[in-house]
């Protein structure tokens, strides 16, 4: 059902974002990347946070169930994480003629962020299995949400920067058909990372109950 | 390139891995599932073995 509903908001986000959304003075056709680019970088964000937050309730708890979630909700957002960079890079390349500028601040705490939550994974499985790896993941998770409110802010941080602010303190910078078609994209990316989310967890945890019921049986 | 390429490579990218995802997933369920079976049957063996 969720899988189905994620499905048609994605249909309805693509129809919106090529049919519907006007195209953009400045930038073109290429601005159309926007409507994915930036949905997938905060379901990224999202996912790294509800990771930590997860990590959290393991070690306020000691609830075992928590790691499997933490890790699975790190796994979706490295995975939204690298096509935040790839899209984006392909943005960059259409709009400013670069792949990636190392001068931009934006695109350098995101990557920070990226490979830092890329490393758990390193931290993670070089540790046996055990409250002990369950606990330290979960402290290296909670290190890492500190990266996000820095890099997303770090676009209003910057003083000189090319990448575009659409979200201001007066709103957003765009027509209201423009910000429809972002915020149902915004919609349908966050219900397909959450239907994921459950479809990985579900076979994670699957796997987990096999192996226990095989060691019984053998 | 030109700039509607460069949106169709995006979306492109969004998609193909969205696709292997999804297939890795469909997959390791495909296992889990005859794993199950094996599983299943071991226990009916040994409840006919009792």
């Amino acid at each position: 059902m969720l899988a189905a509903v994620a499905a048609a908001l994605m249909g309805l986000a693509i129809v919106f974002a090529f049919f519907v959304a006007p195209e953009d003075a400045d930038q073109g056709i290429s601005q159309r990347i926007f409507y994915f680019h930036v949905p997938i970088a905060l379901t990224a964000y999202a996912a790294f946070g509800w990771g930590a937050f997860k990590g959290l309730l393991l070690l306020w708890r000691k609830e075992e169930r928590y790691d499997l979630e933490s890790y699975v909700a790190i796994h979706q957002g490295t995975i939204f994480g690298s096509l935040t960079l790839l899209t984006g890079s392909i943005w960059a390349k259409a709009s400013w003629g670069h792949w990636w500028l190392w001068s931009e601040n934006q695109l350098v705490l995101f990557l920070v962020l990226f490979l830092f939550y890329s490393a758990y994974f390193m931290l993670r499985f070089s540790i046996e299995e055990g409250p002990r790896r369950a606990n330290i993941s979960a402290v290296y998770a909670l290190f890492g949400v500190v990266l996000i409110p820095v890099s997303f802010l770090a676009i209003r941080l910057a003083e000189n920067i090319i990448h575009p602010t659409v979200f201001t303190r007066d709103g957003p910078q765009m027509s209201g058909i423009m910000f429809l078609t972002f915020c149902i994209a915004w919609v349908a990316m966050s219900v397909l990372a959450y239907a994921l989310y459950r479809l990985e967890l579900l076979g994670k945890r699957l796997d987990s109950n096999l192996r226990e019921l095989r060691e019984a049986l053998s | 390139m030109s700039q509607a390429e460069y949106v169709a490579a995006a979306y492109g990218v969004v998609f193909v891995a969205l696709l292997v995802y999804v297939a890795i997933i469909a997959a390791k369920l495909a296992r889990l599932e005859r794993e199950t079976a094996a599983l299943a049957e071991l226990a009916r063996d040994r409840r006919a073995d009792v």
